[in-house]
């Protein structure tokens, strides 16, 4: 399992890229980034932002481009605008740019349905499949949903997605359920969401046998694609070709529907991708380069991607409905008020809360102007995080239906197939992006909301994508490596430090583990974590300790009840945290007694201007 | 830097607008370019391909797939009723005979051979499509809809729920800053377009149902008398085909917020006039909001080349700004000053920021993203 690098559709520019401006149009604001080559290396120079424009009155996605290009301009001193247009390539030293290039999720991203033959075999590998490529997936249609066939084609009728991955069947296996799903399809005629009058994009990846009846079904009705079969055999998924044909009909068919996509797929230098696609890229590679287990999550406005590779093998999932703006009331609708209450840490009555939440909603682009205001923003992003997580674990699995092979040994552990590939004690990094992290105005707020959200067990690092550029560097690295890695590694990645959670439930004030770090300088510090307890050690980002811990009988750190581990730890802008509140996270659910925990959480770390906490 | 600021609501007492009314799938058009049309009138109709009922013959005959056709006794596009033999098996014995019949009056669809499926098809359901506001036809899209233009005044809210509707402006308050109350819902409201002030209670909302209003226009609501309207806690703003009795049109928020007095006095000044409601509100790509259309009288309608608002610019000193954010929330007042560099506000965040002046002189410094244009000034 793999991202598809979307191979470019048209020639990238010949000339040496020295000055580059990439934009991300989000569903709530674009940003637009300069990246300039500073002697050998490129350097994220300047940023701006401006509300994203598909909305009347303007209706044309390139507006908000060029508003967020004309902050550069008036930041950087370059004329990069000739009125429309951008000046490409360079002109002199303070003129034009070398190229300009785009990821988007605005619009409401790419939304497709998707089907298969049974629910949790071929229909979640066919999820997998467009969510890897970036889509969100408005529903999954299988012969044993428990639906009726009435049903499935009335839905199929009232959801209008931008484009069907049509799956199911092993290669030579039956064709019957799958040639049934395709004359579902057909009866139901499906229209896309956007432009009435052209086909609706639909991709077969399913049993090669049937591919002649779903052509004879589908041909006419449909702009329909045959692929490799995404589970050629039970055994092995093949992703790859179903998430390469989604990438190609995303530009050639989607895009070009939505309000001024056209324009920006001619003013970009290379194939606009879709942001979760370009994230993955960056999130990947990182995995890579680093050969760690890492979470990696972009929490947006209208939603929330989350991006794991757990041994090499990588997933992606989009909670479609979980952002901090568009889809904000949505958070409270799926968290319920409690559970975003429980990381507030004043009193603020329910309908006061409630409106609030819902202005937010109907005035997505506005930011917290109160330390109160940011503090329950704060609390919203938690449970956010919390619920997509959840989601990511849902999905991010073994493949199913597979037969296991067991010996003697395994009849105590009745695993079954199919169970989640997230395995926090394994997990080495969390890297965060998105709008409320990277622009936290506290780097430890980050962290801080993360811990919260994941509750990372044993020793965790954290990082977080300084000012959103992720998506940037994501497209940036199809056409120039050199120029994301350089970025990446100098302006983009921000190390927030490295959590420490020991697992288990204790008394308040009780001790939890003894502790002791060594400093490079040689440096011992000794110490007691207390259950209840949040510490926060300084470590700056390029130093590394070795911190040993003996947890209390009843406390693991990842080798076993009471057992000490002795490892090194990464600093960062925050440093090291010792976390003794306890695995799983349990707040007081007294409302003075969590306020007060809350307040002596935020205090130890920091976390806000003291005289308002 | 005077580009980044969030586009405001439209209120304005003459602006021509055109509305684009498509049919959901291909029909024909009633109209002609140039043709001056009522709301309520038809515009285009299509005909929506009746429910589909797929029907296992194979399994239901205990036949294999590929035989179905020899005992088909009606064929693709042969038209059937409801509890006519559809097909039948001809044993040898006739009380084995088995006969399948249709569950529905409409088509046989198709007859796969490969799955054994018959499909059956409801005749169609015919779909008409209505003006929406009185104006004249200034395109014709064959087979999809037209474009209406109207010379109007408009007011847009923030959001609604409910669908299109329409009726004449009754003023039920005395002032914008006036709450909406049961009492000043009366009978002869029904099938009106009623607008109140600040706000409007659960008691009052249940009044308007009563009573059958078409639309209720208010300053403000509290969210939880909206999920208690709806029966839902409304996770995305995404609204138009809500059905609690009337359309609810919310100018400035949630709360109880004044109604802006340019948008109270606009309606007021309308009085009595029909107005062309939707409620329809979709915060997302291609933002709809709710709108209030009072087409200007008959004789004056069109004239205009100009069907949309100038775009502007972007945000300059002196403007008409609304804050849309706490704590001054609702607030309106004028662009004093655009710093160009970032200032810290009380959360620590560095912003780009502006200085509004408001009615009694007072200034203060507000996140540019967080004030709104007042539009159509």
């Amino acid at each position: 399992m793999s991202v598809p690098s979307p191979a470019p559709t048209k020639p990238v520019t010949t000339h040496p890229l020295n000055v580059i401006v990439a934009t991300d149009c989000g569903s709530t604001t674009t940003k637009a980034i300069l990246i300039e080559k500073v002697g050998d290396e490129y350097r994220q120079t300047y940023r701006g932002e401006a509300p994203t424009t598909v909305e009347a009155p303007f209706e044309d996605v390139t507006r908000g481009v060029l508003n967020a290009i004309a902050e550069i301009e008036e930041l950087s001193g370059r004329k990069i605008l000739d009125g429309d247009k951008i000046i490409s390539p360079c002109r002199d030293e303070k003129t034009g740019v070398d190229i300009y290039i785009s990821t988007s999720s605005a619009g409401g991203g790419l939304q497709m349905m998707v089907t298969g033959v049974v629910q949790n075999m071929t229909g979640e590998s066919a999820q997998r499949a467009a969510l890897g490529a970036g889509a969100i997936v408005i529903d999954v249609l299988a012969s044993n949903d428990g639906r009726l066939p009435h049903e499935k084609i009335e839905r199929i009728r009232t959801m209008r997605p931008d484009m069907i991955l049509m799956s199911g069947g092993t290669d030579g296996g039956a064709v019957t359920h799958v040639v049934e799903m395709a004359e579902y399809i057909s009866a139901a005629e499906p229209r896309p969401r956007f432009g009435a009058t052209y086909k609706l994009p639909l991709i077969y990846a399913g049993n090669k046998d049937a591919q002649p009846q779903v052509r004879k079904i589908l041909g006419e009705k449909a702009a329909l694609v045959l692929t490799d079969n995404i589970r050629p055999v039970l055994e092995r998924e093949n992703l790859a070709p179903a998430r390469n044909k989604i990438h190609d009909l995303f530009l050639e068919h989607v895009m070009q529907q939505a309000p001024g996509y056209k324009k920006l797929i001619e003013m970009a230098g290379a194939p606009i991708m879709p942001t979760p696609a370009a994230v993955g890229v960056i999130m990947e590679t990182i995995a890579k380069r680093e050969h760690l287990n890492l979470i990696g999550v972009d929490i947006g406005g209208a939603t929330t991607d989350v991006f794991s590779v757990f041994e090499g093998l990588f997933n992606r999932t989009v909670s479609a409905n979980l952002g901090m703006s568009y889809s904000i009331s949505n958070v409270l609708a799926e968290a319920g008020l409690a559970n975003i209450m429980r990381w507030v840490p004043f009193t603020i009555d329910e309908q006061t809360l409630r409106n609030r939440i819902k202005n937010k909603m109907v005035r997505p682009t506005t930011i917290p102007q109160t330390l109160d205001e940011l503090q329950i923003e704060h609390a919203i992003a938690r449970e956010a995080l919390r619920l997509a997580l959840i989601h990511h674990k849902s999905l991010a699995t073994t493949l199913k239906g597979i037969q296991q092979e067991r010996t003697i040994s395994d009849v105590f552990e009745q695993q079954q197939s199919g169970k989640t590939l997230i395995d926090m004690l394994k997990l080495d990094l969390i890297v965060g992006s998105g709008g409320i992290l990277s622009h936290a105005p506290r780097r430890v707020q980050s962290m801080l909301m993360m811990v919260d959200a994941y509750e990372p067990l044993g020793v965790t690092k954290l990082s977080v994508d300084s000012i959103f550029m992720m998506p940037h560097l994501g497209v940036l690295s199809t056409i120039n490596e050199k120029a994301a890695t350089d970025v990446f590694v100098r302006d983009c990645m921000v190390y927030l430090g490295t959590c420490v959670a020991p697992i288990g439930q204790g008394k308040s004030g009780e001790r939890c583990a003894d502790y002791v770090i060594t400093f490079p300088d040689g440096r011992v510090d000794k110490g007691q974590l207390a259950f209840g307890d949040l510490q926060l050690i300084p470590l700056a980002s390029d130093q590394k300790a070795s911190i040993a811990i003996q947890p209390v009988k009843q406390v693991n750190l990842g080798a076993g009840a009471g057992v000490s581990i002795t490892r090194d730890v990464h600093g960062g802008v925050v440093g090291l945290m010792l976390d003794g509140r306890g695995r799983p996270l349990q707040l007081p659910t007294d409302h003075a007694a969590r306020v007060a925990a809350l307040t002596k959480w935020y205090q130890a770390v920091d976390l806000y201007p003291i005289s308002d906490v | 830097m005077a580009h980044s600021y969030t586009p405001g609501l439209t209120v304005t007492e003459h602006t021509t607008v055109r509305r684009r009314r498509m049919l959901s799938l291909p029909g024909s058009v009633l109209v002609t370019t140039g043709e001056v049309v009522r709301a309520n009138q038809a515009v285009a109709r299509a005909e929506l391909p009746g429910k589909v009922y797929p029907l296992n013959l194979a399994n239901q005959l205990g036949v294999a797939p590929d035989e179905i056709h020899e005992y088909l006794i009606k064929k693709a596009g042969d038209p059937v009723r409801k509890d006519e033999v559809l097909a039948e098996n001809k044993p040898l014995i006739k009380w084995l005979k088995t006969e399948v019949r249709s569950p529905i009056t409409g088509v046989v669809e198709s007859a796969s051979t490969v799955t054994g499926q018959v499909l059956l098809r409801e005749p169609p359901r015919v779909l008409e499509l209505l003006g929406y506001v009185d104006g004249r036809i200034v395109e014709v899209i064959p087979q999809q809809g037209v474009v209406v233009e109207t010379d109007c005044s408009l007011v847009q809210g923030i959001f609604g729920i409910g669908g299109e509707t329409g009726g004449e402006i009754v003023i039920a308050v005395t002032s914008p800053d006036e709450a909406l109350t049961p009492a000043h819902l009366t009978a002869d409201m029904k099938a009106k377009v009623v607008v109140g002030g600040s706000f409007i209670s659960s008691d009052a909302l249940a009044r308007a149902k009563e009573v059958g209003v078409a639309c209720v226009v208010i300053g403000g609501i509290h969210d939880k008398d909206l999920r208690a309207l709806l029966g839902y806690d409304l996770g995305v703003a995404i609204t138009g085909t809500e059905q609690v009795g009337f359309t609810l049109i919310l100018t400035e928020g949630f709360g109880s917020i004044p109604m802006a007095g340019k948008t109270f006095a606009l309606l007021s000044a309308h009085a009595g006039q029909q107005a062309s409601i939707s409620g329809a509100t979709q915060i997302r790509a291609g933002v709809i909001r709710p709108e209030i259309i009072i087409p200007r009288q008959a004789g004056v309608l069109g004239g205009h080349d100009a069907a949309t608002i100038p775009q502007r610019e972007g945000i300059r000193i002196g403007d008409q700004v609304r804050i849309i954010r706490d704590p001054l929330f609702g607030k309106i007042g004028e662009v004093a000053s655009m710093p160009a560099d970032l200032q810290k506000i009380p959360t620590e965040s560095e912003v780009r920021v502006m200085e509004v002046r408001f009615a009694d002189g007072s200034k203060a410094v507000i996140p540019r993203t967080n004030i709104e244009l007042i539009e159509g000034s």
